[in-house]
């Protein structure tokens, strides 16, 4: 699958409170509304402004902090088609396998913001229409393409029953 | 080749040897979800079909961040959570009952154990040698329906602790120190394992200062090798006979190991708005002005912590324009705490003692910061927007720090109060 758009520039260390944070914890079970905050900490005209298919472009440490499963659902809510990172935080990037928000790891510095991105997510490259490169990202351990393919994991649960993963 | 004791621990719950860097389906002891994660899990349940748990005297829902509950809307899932352990007989940890990761510790976790919990801050149990790490809503209802959970056997660092903790220096300047050397993404997927005579030397509630906040270096687990306290600490909860020795091999292979010299320890401070931005509190050389102070969480709110205040707040009154919030971790805490007069010390020094739980850490309620206002706090995280106000300045420090800082008024050094 391949996703065009464009690149929304963060910085290093972006939280999960920046994405979706503590003082709407009474929206967590109201996504769609939670979703119109999304990273309004950070840049305030993103969940306005942002069109499907455009890319979260965050630097190091993307998603640090809390568990809150709540912060990849609500960018994958505002349409975004993947987040690109330096690196993420662990839970974080498990919970982007688990809703099925894709998560790619390349040096992010050379994009600047509003670039023309194009993503293919079964090779994993990323272009850079606007700069006019092409960077590969390393691939998803087995474990995690299991369940991506299985569309999350709720779907890998529902097909296989139990955990399956070998 | 030996095992480091996360190796062995999920070796021993995936039924074979593992090393790091391998994948594996593990068993789960204990595994818990809080009033922020649990409804999405709830509904993730619903989702996978899934009416029974694998076993309900494993599974608890910790009604801990929004507590009592402030809004409606929190209100109503409380009463979701509520329905669900009642449907499924999951435990139910009540408004009152304080902090998931603290009970956990008072009731629930013993060494060798596998936890997983859906808040980042499930690391806290490791302070009991157990393998517990944070994960998020989906997760945990897989691990509620089948007991299960997939891992990334990590590879771990050793932080070898020397010396001796001086006076006004705790395990939270530690940690804060840790944390500024490994930087926040600097220990992102791995173990950690707290080791050396500094370590030896520290309570159980240090220790689980110090696992707490393994997290905020990107950290999976931080484990402490179980010892004899360790020991004496399951034997005053009544868990004495679930008391192990789990140890490294010697030989056993680190990615990495570091010493840190706790002699020469100074009490420590995050600066706003991340965790690694790390001074001696000595070292800041601008007057921080302090609006409110902050002592509790999972980080520094057991009963020992309320103590060190304590002892700083006794005789003294909090500084003109000061407001102090104290917010005991369980409702063990806070019995004892009000049996031994700390929590009367805190009130009488002009500060309030609240409930038992998360507190104002969260940015729900109980403490709420106004524009540009700064606060001293003993919790794990200074994000930006963390205390429920993006335009506030939040500063980490040790309990002392906190205690001297709301009797000066500025951030303080607890040395000159020692």
């Amino acid at each position: 699958m391949i996703i065009k758009g464009r690149a929304w520039k963060f910085g290093d260390g972006i939280s999960t409170d920046h994405i979706a944070p503590g003082r709407l914890f009474h929206l967590r079970s109201n996504l769609p509304e939670l979703a119109k905050h999304c990273l309004e900490d950070a840049r305030p005209e993103f969940a306005s402004r942002v069109r499907p298919g455009d890319f979260v472009v965050g630097g190091r440490n993307f998603g640090q902090g809390s568990s809150r499963e709540h912060a990849p659902i609500v960018i994958k809510l505002c349409g975004v088609g993947a987040v690109l990172a330096k690196g993420f935080a662990r839970i974080f990037f498990r919970n982007c396998v688990n809703v099925g928000l894709p998560a790619l790891i390349l040096d992010t510095d050379p994009i600047a913001d509003g670039d023309e991105l194009e993503v293919d997510l079964a090779t994993g490259v990323v272009k850079n229409l606007t700069k006019g490169t092409a960077t590969p990202t390393p691939p998803l351990p087995p474990v995690m393409r299991h369940i991506i393919a299985d569309g999350g994991l709720v779907e890998h649960i529902k097909k296989h029953g139990r955990l399956k993963l070998d | 080749m030996g095992k480091t004791i996360a190796e062995k621990i999920l070796g021993e719950h995936a039924g074979h040897e593992v090393t790091a860097g391998q994948y594996a389906v593990v068993k789960v002891d204990f595994t818990y979800v809080q009033d922020g994660t649990g409804p999405l899990t709830v509904r993730q349940l619903q989702a996978m079909g899934v009416e029974k748990l694998f076993d309900p005297s494993k599974c608890a829902v910790f009604l801990d961040h929004a507590s009592p509950s402030p809004r409606l809307e929190l209100s109503n899932d409380h009463k979701f959570l509520r329905d669900f352990c009642r449907r499924t007989g999951a435990i139910l940890s009540e408004v009152g009952n304080g902090i998931s990761h603290t009970v956990a510790s008072e009731s629930y976790v013993n060494p060798g154990d596998v936890v997983v919990g859906a808040d980042s801050h499930t690391c806290t149990t490791g302070a009991l040698g157990a393998f517990a790490t944070g994960m998020g809503s989906t997760d945990i209802a897989v691990a509620f329906a089948f007991g299960q959970t997939w891992m990334r056997v990590p590879e771990t660092f050793k932080l070898v602790c020397t010396g001796r903790f001086q006076k006004g220096v705790y395990a939270k300047d530690l940690m804060l120190d840790i944390i500024g050397r490994l930087r926040a993404d600097g220990a992102t997927y791995k173990a950690l394992e707290f080791v050396g005579g500094a370590i030896e030397g520290l309570s159980m509630a240090g220790r689980q200062t110090l696992a707490n906040m393994a997290v905020e270096c990107g950290a999976k687990v931080g484990i402490v090798p179980p010892d004899e306290t360790t020991r004496r600490y399951l034997q005053a909860a009544g868990r004495g006979e679930k008391f192990r020795v789990i140890r490294a091999d010697p030989d056993a292979a680190y990615e990495r190991i570091e010493t840190f010299d706790v002699n020469s320890l100074r009490p420590m401070v995050a600066l706003p708005h991340f965790v690694d931005n790390v001074r001696a509190i000595e070292d800041v050389k601008d007057e921080v002005k302090v609006d409110q102070v902050f002592i509790g969480t999972s980080t520094c709110g057991r009963l020992e912590d309320f103590q060190i205040a304590a002892r700083i707040l006794k005789g003294r009154a909090l500084a003109p324009g000061v407001r102090l919030i104290a917010t005991p971790g369980s409702r063990k805490v806070y019995l004892d705490g009000l049996a031994d007069g700390t929590f009367a010390t805190i009130m009488e020094t002009g500060g309030v003692v609240t409930g038992p739980g998360c507190g104002a850490c969260v940015g729900v309620h109980e403490g709420v910061l106004g524009d540009g206002e700064v606060c001293i706090s003993t919790q794990n995280r200074n994000f930006r927007g963390r205390m429920g106000n993006p335009n506030a300045f939040i500063y980490l420090v040790s309990p002392a720090a906190a205690a001297a800082s709301a009797v000066t008024g500025r951030l303080t050094d607890p040395r000159e109060f020692e």
